[in-house]
């Protein structure tokens, strides 16, 4: 990495927002995932300009560049395979506009999700999109992985709630793609630039749609003695038609670990329960809830229980969305998949990960969004042990090409990255590829972005090339 | 040989004498704003649209894909058009899933074929378009039509979930999937929407389906000014009440519609007074939730100070919603000549309202508005003649228009209009910032130009 570099990026943010230290960067390397990989210099813009100036310079000096938000994604999306700039947006952090009358809300990419519900609830407001890293995930991030949660199932993932955007491309340009409405005449360029994984453009404001909260909720607790039976009550629930606003499941092994750690309710003695959120009119809630109750029982739920309150469904939640943390006291490390399944082939699927973690001689936890067929596997390993964590990609891939298998999809709200990008071929002909590919060097054509993400490097994608990591900087400079 | 001939006689070394037609009166009815197609070509599959594609590129020829053909007229006319390529031969049900709520259905499939099918299995398919007795599946994606139920169900990219299609190298490609949730690559099928068939030839669409809803129910009510209509209006969006569709009327957009009822001889009981701004509303849900969301209807009309104030009975609810559904069909031939503009506000005040029907004021023109869901304006100038006076006056409106909305950091399009007003004002409007980007996609997708090229926004 060029010294002259370090040079002007100091020159121009201050060095306060330069880190080229390796005692600093290798707080870098690591996302939620298991992936690792170092960026060379990491830097801290706080406007849009900023960001075009480092872009500019990173094209200058031919080196790679990638976004990163809170770093809690779960596919190495955020990560410098390629080594280069990491261009970490936390302090981009500001909610630019709120005009509740549209329900919209324009802000920078480095606002944490939850902070927008928060700036918008006393208007009755809030953001969707709810991943369960809500609390310190940026929305900056979520644009770039297309992040869901456990309310997608009835609102939809982030795609749905972005109306326009400012990007930074690769060679500086700063444009704005979609509008405040959002029903601007052409190419849904939003549509395409949310999901796209930080490979095409930077994201430097983002607005978003807010949604007005349901007039009623109810949210249930239903417990099984039989992780068949649970699963048979997702997919008639799917089949009847009713669409809850959340249907999550999570298995008795798992709720011991979170009960352990949270204290929310869940029995420890069940085979797993699952966590129905039901919302809308209050005539529509209690007809759903009524009925989600009835499908429940009709498939041996031993006990439906109904949150008394707020207090007792923030609980539950509670519980929900920290599991990945529980079962992060059992083992040295977890890996957590995403595949996504035709929702009444849950059974089948949730028996064959139990066969595949028998066959690897490994703990898989579930804890998922059932409702969309959205799997969460857990992988419970030790990455010091280079059998476990070899097995423990093997036993990724055995599961995700099983989804496949069913008619599925690789990811379904964290995206591709550098974590499945070798098994894309199980979706995707040469003819997809050489279309994505053009869509892709259509923007980056120097794979200056992002190198190393979505696109099979053993796929003969060869433009969409990693480069070599970078020698470090001397510390000197 | 005449070219015409020459050419279909070389489609027919493709795909077989049956799949090609080159009569004229058959080329005529494949006619976009006075231009008519060499041949008209009819694959039956995937393979063979895809053929066809190939065969176009290497011979540089300039495919548009139809289906019914019920919006030809939408954009502009194409550059250059030589092939018709009829995609109604490609019409099966490739799977459906009603245990996931799910359907992958060929192109050319009619939405109301499509909608029997489901209905069998108590499911729909939210695209509420207008000619919708004919419009096949692909056709109403491809022209971004709005659907009237946008309101609760939202637009085609909200249930889209993966698409077949021919690239512009004539490749038969894919993107998304069969299941609800899926961010596994690039959403390049979200790209298709509202495309006017410029990026590639649509082959299989797929798509999340959702449940009949148990009880329907229409909401009626008339007010003496805009201002009022508006305030209802906005008491209904700040009730939080989910509704299936929300139009308001102005007075002329009022007689239009209830002078298409009575041609239609549909029996309807409702107020629809054309000296009065009219709000419609339309809901569904269970036997509990529709009487509560009229009965909270009714609350907030009086509250409004509306004039009249009424129920609809379940004839005249579909009647009155089948109408407005259609308006985009009919509002087309409402006049001898017709521009017809689609506008997205931020927000849509009475004043806005009130500002474009000046528009057709100070134009000497007759101007009926419809205020959609989700903020659109449906705005119909209309005009009893044809004479150059009149297209200068609906050139100068349509100048207007686009600068009014552009001002207001919105956008207007013109969904229909003559031949003659598109060859001086762009049915898209101003040149956009972003029309870089797009153009960026189509060269991705069709290096060569091949598909209806011209048609698009910017030229593309």
């Amino acid at each position: 990495m060029p010294a002259s570099l370090l040079r002007e990026l100091s020159s121009l943010l201050g060095s306060s927002n330069v880190l080229y230290k390796i005692e600093d960067l290798v707080l870098y390397e690591y996302d939620g995932s298991v992936e690792k990989a170092r960026p060379d210099l990491v830097v801290f813009p706080h406007t849009t300009e900023d960001v075009s100036h480092i872009v500019k310079l990173a094209a200058k000096y031919n080196v790679p560049i990638v976004g990163r938000g809170s770093g809690t994604g779960l596919s190495g999306g955020a990560l410098a395979r390629g080594g280069g700039i990491m261009i970490v947006f936390a302090r981009m952090n500001r909610i630019l506009e709120l005009d509740l009358a549209n329900a919209r809300a324009v802000v920078q990419p480095g606002v944490v999700n939850l902070d927008i519900t928060r700036a918008v609830e006393p208007a009755g407001l809030y953001f969707a999109p709810d991943p369960s890293s809500q609390k310190s995930c940026t929305i900056g991030g979520n644009v770039a992985e297309n992040a869901g949660g456990p309310h997608t199932l009835a609102y939809g993932v982030t795609v749905n709630h972005v109306t326009a955007l400012e990007l930074v491309l690769p060679d500086g340009e700063i444009v704005r793609v979609g509008s405040k409405h959002g029903d601007a005449p052409g190419y849904d360029l939003c549509g395409l630039f949310v999901g796209s994984e930080g490979t095409l453009a930077l994201v430097t404001e983002i607005t978003v749609k807010l949604t007005r909260k349901a007039e009623a909720v109810k949210t249930l607790l239903a417990i099984f003695d039989a992780v068949d039976d649970a699963s048979h009550t997702v997919a008639e629930i799917t089949a009847r038609g009713i669409t809850p606003a959340a249907c999550e499941m999570v298995d008795g092994w798992t709720l011991c670990a979170i009960e352990d750690y949270i204290h929310a309710g869940f029995p420890r003695d069940s085979a797993a329960i699952l966590l129905i959120e039901v919302e809308g009119l209050r005539e529509a809630v209690a007809a759903q809830a009524a009925a989600v109750e009835d499908v429940c029982r009709t498939h041996h739920a031993r006990e439906v229980r109904i949150a008394k309150d707020d207090r007792e469904r923030d609980l539950l939640w509670k519980g929900r969305k920290n599991a990945f943390g529980a079962l992060g006291r059992l083992a040295p490390s977890n890996y957590v998949l995403d595949g996504v399944i035709p929702r009444s082939k849950l059974p089948q699927a949730l028996q064959q990960i139990s066969q595949i973690g028998t066959k690897y001689s490994f703990s898989i936890g579930n804890i998922f969004h059932a409702g969309d067929g959205n799997l969460h596997p857990i992988v419970l390993y030790d990455p010091r042990d280079p059998r476990q964590f070899e097995n423990a990609i093997a036993a990724s891939h055995e599961i995700l090409s099983y989804c496949v298998e069913l008619g599925g999809a690789l990811t379904g709200e964290h995206g591709v990255g550098m974590e499945k990008n070798e098994l894309m071929p199980l979706l995707f002909s040469d003819a997809d590829f050489d279309l994505m590919r053009r869509v892709h060097d259509a923007w980056n054509p120097d794979s200056s972005l992002n190198p190393g993400k979505i696109f099979p490097l053993s796929k003969g994608c060869g433009e969409i090339r990693v480069r070599k990591q970078a020698e470090a900087l001397p510390a000197n400079v | 040989m005449t070219a015409s001939a020459n050419l279909a006689a070389q489609l027919e070394s493709v795909l077989g004498a049956h799949r090609v037609i080159a009569a004229e009166a058959e080329l005529r009815e494949y006619a976009i704003d006075g231009l008519v197609p060499s041949a008209i070509v009819r694959p039956t599959s995937a393979q063979e649209a895809a053929e066809v594609a190939r065969f176009a590129i290497t011979e540089k020829l300039a495919i548009v894909a139809t289906g019914s053909r019920s919006k030809l007229d939408m954009g502009m006319p194409p550059a250059r058009y030589d092939l018709a390529l009829d995609m109604t031969g490609l019409h099966d049900i490739a799977h459906f899933d009603p245990g996931d709520l799910t359907l992958s259905v060929d192109a050319g499939i009619p939405l109301r074929q499509l909608a029997k099918v489901l209905a069998e299995k108590s499911q729909f398919l939210p695209l509420a378009v207008p000619c919708y007795e004919t419009s096949t599946v692909a056709g109403a994606l491809a022209s971004g039509i709005d659907s009237t139920l946008r309101k609760q169900y939202g637009t085609a990219r909200d249930f889209l979930i993966g698409a077949e299609f021919v690239d512009g190298k004539g490749a038969l490609c894919k993107s998304g999937g069969r299941v609800v949730k899926n961010v596994t690559g690039y959403d390049l099928h979200k790209l298709l929407i509202g495309s006017l068939g410029t990026l590639a030839v649509i082959t299989r669409l797929n798509f999340r389906t959702f449940t009949l809803p148990q009880a329907h129910g229409g909401h009626l009510v008339c007010f003496s000014n805009v201002e009022d209509a508006s305030a209802y209006r906005d008491a209904i969006e700040q009730s939080g009440l989910p509704l299936a569709n929300l139009e308001t009327l102005s007075p002329e957009m009022v007689a239009l519609t209830a002078s298409i009822l009575r041609e239609t001889n549909a029996e309807f009981a409702g107020p629809l007074d054309p000296a009065k701004w009219c709000v419609y509303a339309s809901y569904e849900g269970n036997e509990a939730v529709v009487p509560r969301i009229a009965r909270d209807l009714q609350k907030l009309a009086k509250e409004a100070a509306a004039s009249t104030n009424q129920i609809l009975d379940a004839p005249s609810d579909a009647y009155l919603g089948g109408i407005l559904r259609e308006a985009f069909d009919w509002l087309r031939c409402a006049s001898p000549r017709v521009a017809l503009f689609r506008i997205a506000l931020p927000q849509s005040k009475p004043g806005d309202l009130a500002d474009l029907l000046c528009v057709a004021q100070e134009s000497a023109l007759r101007g009926a508005l419809l205020l959609r869901a989700a903020g659109i304006v449906y705005f119909t100038l209309l005009a009893e003649t044809e004479d150059e006076s009149t297209l200068r006056a609906l050139e100068n409106a349509a100048t207007r228009v686009f600068s009014y909305a552009s001002a207001g950091h919105g956008h207007a399009t013109l969904l229909h209009a003559p031949g003659k007003l598109k060859s001086r004002v762009n049915a898209w409007g101003p040149e956009r910032a972003d029309l870089g980007m797009m153009q960026h996609v189509k060269r991705s997708f069709d290096p060569q130009n091949t598909f209806a090229p011209g048609r698009f926004v910017g030229g593309i």
